[in-house]
């Protein structure tokens, strides 16, 4: 397996005026194709903070971010919207378009000036929307679907975007626990039978976690631990995610617990 | 459920351009004259229906009045459309986020500067007129980056309108200090350029003004695409390539410039820019501006040519365009918000 995305020795956290807040550094990860991996850790961890690095929306306060060995800063905007496609939880205003013109917009990185997409074009997006399994809400607006189904065809605006990374921020929130599962499986298939890079954030952890195929752990000491997921499941170092003391790990149902003895 | 689909976009078309034709010959039929619609057939075919008078009204005003409003109509739907996208949000439009009275402010300044003497908003010059437009442009652009700085601090759309009455109050209220030193003249005329009327461009100055506007509306339709992406929000936007950045710039420039020119031959025109985008994405069932563009200039043309139809028709000389927009604009707007839970685009 090839490493696509790596970062060396970088730092992110967040600009406010003048100061700087580094929240995470020295981080060197790298992700493979072909491999599903999920970034799990607190809220304030800082786990937004990295995927906003990582696709660009905010620049690294130190190191670097390569994108198949390319520094991302010295890329174009367009060259990276070929490489690198988004999932976020940004509210959008596409509820009027229809989920195979939202799909469409996938496309714009491939399109020419004016964005008029040739019969290729259209084939991609047939494919993606069949992909994860909404073609038959393709003519319907999006805002008819369930979040489960946004869900969905945002994924498969990713794919159709045809970049080798996907970067998805809580993909499973607001869903329901059969979308919850059925996205997760989604993605694993995509990575596994596609060959995608995928990089998610969640707080479902789950059975579905073991789908991945490792963990990109943020300690509460702010360190970043990465493993295949079959490993650290079974490590103590997930204990050291949350700074409260009343959780434990149980990596028999693979979901943190109560400390407390049920009585 | 077939969101917008290419037949209801033909439909839409058809209609909007039938309605564009029929408002055409209404506004060249009806008039404080009354002029038989042979004669004016023979006059538009380069003929002389024999009366001098006539010949006149028609080629030296009421031709020049439908151009004006047409291409008037589309520039302010227009500009509401890139307004409300690029603002993400569905309530923003020239008039209310106040464009239209920092370009009036402008419109003001050159005329007092020039001493409030000039016959009409416009002197007969060429400089007055030119001047004029640039003090509109100027002002519309400080408005629009007012708009800019606030809407990076505040996130909230609702609050980003209240800003833009509030510059609206404020520029008032410069235009009435300024008005206070200036020529009775000067006064007289700016309040009745400020009711707004397509009346003001005369031939000689409808080249400048059809190739700004026809300039802005072409600029425009070449934005279709990152218009779409930008309706996924600026992060989406960016990640499909978009420098979203630049291409706010770019609208908010075009934006300004077609407010501008309107603003300055035609007085601040209200709702139109607010209205029509919302009559076009109801009556196509769309957000998608490969869609809503052309139909949304149509629209603007067709109301503001209803418009001019209806400020001909009183009894007591002309009706300010100003008096009729909000009759025509108050109703959709309290349909929309009204119904914003039904409405897609707002889902």
């Amino acid at each position: 397996m090839e490493a696509i995305l790596t970062t060396h020795d970088l730092a992110v956290g967040y600009v406010h005026g003048k100061h700087t807040t580094t929240l995470l550094q020295g981080l060197n990860l790298s992700l493979n194709e072909g491999e599903l991996v999920a970034l799990l850790g607190q809220n304030g961890a800082g786990k937004s903070t990295l995927l906003r690095a990582l696709t660009c929306a905010s620049r690294p306060v130190d190191g670097s971010i390569r994108l198949r060995g390319k520094n991302v800063t010295e890329m174009s905007q367009h060259e990276r919207s070929r490489l690198i496609g988004l999932v976020s939880t940004e509210r959008i205003s596409a509820g009027a378009l229809t989920v195979r013109e939202l799909v469409g917009l996938g496309r714009q990185p491939h399109t020419g000036f004016l964005g008029r997409m040739s019969v290729q074009d259209r084939e991609i997006v047939e494919a993606a929307l069949a992909d994860v399994g909404i073609e038959n809400k393709a003519a319907s607006y999006v805002s008819e679907l369930s979040d489960g189904e946004r869900q969905k065809a945002m994924i498969a605006k990713a794919l159709a975007q045809e970049t080798p990374v996907i970067v998805l921020d809580e993909p499973t929130a607001f869903l329901d626990a059969a979308s919850r599962i059925e996205t997760m499986n989604l993605l694993a298939s995509l990575a596994h039978d596609r060959g995608k890079a995928i990089l998610l954030t969640t707080h479902d952890i789950s059975r579905s976690l073991l789908l991945t195929d490792a963990l990109w752990l943020i300690t509460k000491d702010r360190t970043v631990v990465t493993g295949p997921t079959g490993e650290m499941v079974q490590s103590a170092v997930m204990n050291e995610v949350f700074s409260s003391q009343a959780v434990r790990f149980n990596p028999e149902t693979c979901d943190y617990e109560s400390c407390e003895k049920k009585s | 459920m077939n969101g917008g689909g290419s037949h209801r976009f033909t439909v839409v078309t058809v209609v909007l351009v039938v309605v564009l034709l029929a408002l055409v010959v209404l506004n060249l039929l009806c008039g404080s004259v009354d002029i038989d619609s042979g004669a004016v057939w023979k006059i538009l075919t380069g003929g002389s229906s024999g009366n001098q008078a006539w010949d006149t009204i028609i080629m030296q005003s009421r031709v020049p009045m439908i151009a004006t409003a047409l291409l008037a109509g589309a520039a302010l739907a227009i500009s509401g459309l890139l307004l409300q996208t690029t603002f993400n949000n569905p309530l923003a439009g020239p008039s209310i986020l106040g464009v239209s009275s920092g370009a009036g402010l402008g419109v003001a300044v050159i005329m007092l500067a020039m001493g409030g003497s000039v016959g009409s908003v416009f002197g007969t010059s060429l400089g007055s007129y030119i001047a004029t437009l640039l003090g509109a442009f100027i002002g519309a652009g400080v408005v629009l980056l007012i708009l800019i700085v606030f809407s990076s601090i505040v996130r909230s759309s609702t609050m980003l309108l209240i800003i833009g009455i509030l510059v609206s109050y404020l520029t008032s209220s410069v235009v009435q200090l300024l008005n206070s030193v200036a020529t009775e003249e000067g006064v007289h005329n700016y309040v009745s350029w400020g009711f707004g009327s397509f009346s003001g461009v005369s031939l000689d100055q409808m080249p400048v003004y059809a190739t700004l506007i026809v300039l802005g509306l072409a600029a425009s339709v070449l934005m279709v695409k990152p218009l779409n992406a930008l309706l996924l929000g600026t992060r989406y936007a960016e990640n499909l390539g978009i420098n979203t950045h630049r291409t706010r710039s770019i609208l908010l420039l075009i934006t300004g410039v077609l407010t501008a020119v309107v603003t300055a031959f035609c007085g601040p025109i209200g709702f139109l820019g607010l209205v029509v985008p919302h009559i076009a994405r109801l009556t196509l069932g769309t957000s998608n501006h490969s869609k809503l563009m052309p139909v949304t200039m149509l629209a603007g043309a067709d109301v503001a040519l209803l418009c001019t139809w209806v400020s001909v028709a009183g009894k007591h000389g002309v009706i300010p365009i100003n008096a009729i927009t909000p009759i025509i604009g108050v109703p959709i707007i309290i349909y929309i918000i009204l119904n914003r839970r039904r409405i897609q685009y707002f889902n």
